[in-house]
């Protein structure tokens, strides 16, 4: 089934440090991921997973290799039109909330589309349907910080949901909760994939949150050891 | 992002840490409390000199001394062809004018030759010995030797009418009461008696009418006198005895009032040039200016090391800010936010403390300065009417808070560029 790419990385390697200090992050990267697809990137701490994460959403520039988003080649693109891409494109999702102190939740949810300029009407309008959409719709005016930690991640998803991306990025979404909270969240960014067709990237350390993925990516030192689209073996 | 969206955001995060921001701000108000009182303090001083010597009027006149204003080069030698013999006599009450060397009705000849010159006037000069109404009390009285030229800052009655001759006496507010009449308009049009000695010794008296009552002021004082009662008072003084031709120590020219400022600067460099010092009351009132803008720019000076380190502050709370919002930093460029608009983010942060500081320090400082101002008008200075010490002007306020806004810009900068800087990874993974 010939399905349109999302991802679209060949050869992409990276380097920190210089001198003897020098290694690589990333070598030799290739890896496509088809719209829709729920795929798992895992590795131990080290692995270059998270690497892997921040070059595929543009937020670091690989050092060889070519990455293409949506068909277009990203090393064509300026820094604005970059930006605007990851603004339109991507949702993230990070261990840490991330949730500025001290503002609404509805606040929270809404900065995405206040960078990319909509207007104030359309923000709150947008905002509290992703929030209805997360049953988070009554803590609209609550304070970030007010909340526990199952509903803050589900408001760092709803903020990640709100620019209608096509793509979100979750580094450990369930990291920093626990196991029945964590569950929560995992159903609720799956049901994202499943019903949305929304791609989702899923970077972890957790083999079980791995295995709920219909596909497994698995790192070590930089290089992939196995893919189980390619293998077609589910770890 | 929207422009009203950024300047809202910064307005925003400026009360996210408010001990912080109430600091810094307290700093930049210090700083604009200062300056809004200086300038007012320069404003009303200015004003008030502006106005005292526009009630001098004459703005077509040049007050003429034999010698030029200023020598550099020592005493001048004696020349019985040229010299004449120094009274020593000054004129009281007009700054620049002390000649040493009195002018003689030549010179007075020559001065009215000059092209431009509509007539030549000398300051003759008449010491009254009393002033007296109706039998009443005596009372001192300094007859204002320029007063034939200058106008008067009026209360009641009109100027006085050089070429009348009838004797005219233009008095002082503050002789109204003393004298006996029941206010400035009773006094208008009542006659008054002059009491003076003359060369031998005798005191005769002369009659004047009041025309007008002036407002005290503080580079007129005393009371007016017109042409023809000048002559009256002069004549009486040197009780008929010649004292051989008469000498002046300054004379009035007036000039052509179609002339331009350049013909005029040009008619006084050719009077000077003919061994005279000739200035205009603008000239006079320059050098006062210049002082009152000397010892404002001095206290201007220190608000403005006071902004200076204030503007330190600023840059303080701003990094500090930046270290604290670094992973909010980086999520907003992960979200795509330009490295511009981080930058525009928190520059308008500092433009806004700017903003803060200044409009509070201003708005107080009027609000004390008005009470202040008030209070001093009725007690201290209560001897200078119309002095209003501190004056804000809205321009000048204004000018204030856009200075104050454009430092905190300026001091806003650095932590701005360094935020704009920032990776987003590395923001993300700050812990």
């Amino acid at each position: 089934m010939e399905r349109e790419l999302v991802v679209d990385a060949r050869g992409i390697g990276k380097d920190y440090g210089r001198g003897s200090a020098r290694f690589s992050a990333l070598k030799d990267v290739t890896l496509q991921i088809a719209k829709g697809e729920c795929v798992a990137i895992v590795g131990k701490s080290g692995s270059g997973k998270s690497t892997l994460m921040h070059v595929l959403a543009l937020l670091d520039a690989p050092d060889s290799g070519t990455l293409a988003i949506d068909g277009v080649d990203t090393k064509k693109l300026s820094t604005g039109q970059l930006n605007t891409l990851r603004n339109r494109t991507f949702g993230f999702v990070f261990q840490q909330f991330f949730l500025t102190p001290g503002t609404s939740v509805l606040d929270n949810v809404t900065l995405p589309l206040e960078i990319a300029g909509l207007s104030p009407r359309l923000r709150r309008e947008k905002g509290m349907a992703v929030l209805e959409q997360l049953e988070l719709a009554d803590k609209a005016r609550s304070n970030a910080n007010d909340l526990s930690g199952g509903q803050k991640q589900r408001v760092v998803i709803a903020r990640a949901l709100v620019g209608n991306p096509g793509v979100i990025f979750a580094d450990e979404p369930t990291g920093n909760l626990d196991s029945a909270t964590g569950a929560v969240v995992e159903e609720t960014l799956f049901a994202l994939n499943r019903d949305h067709g929304i791609t989702l990237i899923i970077v972890t350390h957790d083999d079980e949150l791995a295995a709920r993925c219909d596909r497994q990516i698995f790192l070590r030192d930089g290089a992939i050891v196995s893919d189980s689209a390619t293998t077609g073996v589910a770890a | 992002m929207r422009t009203t969206d950024l300047v809202a955001k910064a307005a925003r995060n400026t009360f996210r840490s408010k001990t912080r921001t109430t600091l810094t701000v307290l700093a930049l108000f210090v700083g604009a409390f200062t300056l809004t009182l200086t300038t007012a303090v320069g404003a009303g001083v200015t004003d008030y000199v502006t106005k005292q010597v526009d009630s001098l009027g004459a703005d077509d006149v040049f007050i003429v001394t034999r010698t030029a204003a200023a020598t550099t080069d020592g005493p001048t030698k004696y020349d019985p062809e040229t010299s004449s013999a120094s009274t020593g006599a000054t004129a009281p009450g007009l700054p620049g004018a002390s000649g040493s060397d009195p002018l003689t009705a030549g010179d007075l000849d020559e001065l009215a030759a000059f092209e431009g010159i509509v007539s030549v006037d000398p300051i003759q000069t008449a010491a009254v010995d009393f002033v007296q109404y109706d039998g009443g009390d005596r009372f001192e009285l300094t007859i204002n030797p320029t007063s034939s030229v200058t106008k008067s800052d009026l209360v009641a009655g009109a100027q006085l009418d050089q070429s009348s001759t009838n004797r005219q006496l233009m008095l002082p507010s503050d002789f109204v009461e003393p004298l006996g009449f029941a206010d400035a308009e009773a006094a208008v049009g009542s006659t008054v008696t002059l009491g003076i000695t003359d060369v031998l010794g005798a005191q005769s008296t002369v009659e004047a009418t009041i025309v007008g009552v002036s407002q005290q002021s503080l580079l007129s004082s005393g009371a007016g006198a017109n042409q023809a009662l000048v002559s009256e008072l002069v004549d009486v003084q040197s009780a008929g005895i010649d004292t051989g031709d008469p000498r002046y120590a300054i004379a009035v020219a007036r000039f052509d009032t179609s002339l331009t400022t350049d013909e005029v600067a040009a008619l006084k460099a050719d009077i000077v040039g003919a061994g005279y010092g000739a200035q205009t009351i603008q000239d006079q009132l320059g050098v006062i200016k210049t002082v009152i803008d000397g010892i404002i720019g001095v206290l201007n000076a220190f608000a403005v090391v006071a902004l200076l380190a204030a503007a330190f502050g600023i840059v303080n709370t701003l990094l500090m800010s930046v270290q604290e919002r670094t992973r909010e930093i980086g999520l907003m460029k992960a979200m795509g936010m330009r490295s511009r608009t981080v930058f525009a983010l928190f520059s308008l942060e500092a433009t806004f403390i700017g903003f803060l500081g200044s409009a509070i320090g201003a708005g107080v400082a009027i609000l004390l300065g008005t009470a202040l101002s008030g209070a001093l008008s009725a007690g201290p200075l209560a001897a200078l009417p119309g002095l209003n010490i501190l004056l804000f002007e809205p321009m000048s306020i204004l000018g204030i808070v856009l200075l104050i806004m454009v430092i905190a810009f300026l001091a806003g900068t650095l932590p701005a560029s360094r935020a704009a800087r920032k990776n987003p990874i590395e923001s993300l993974r700050y812990e």
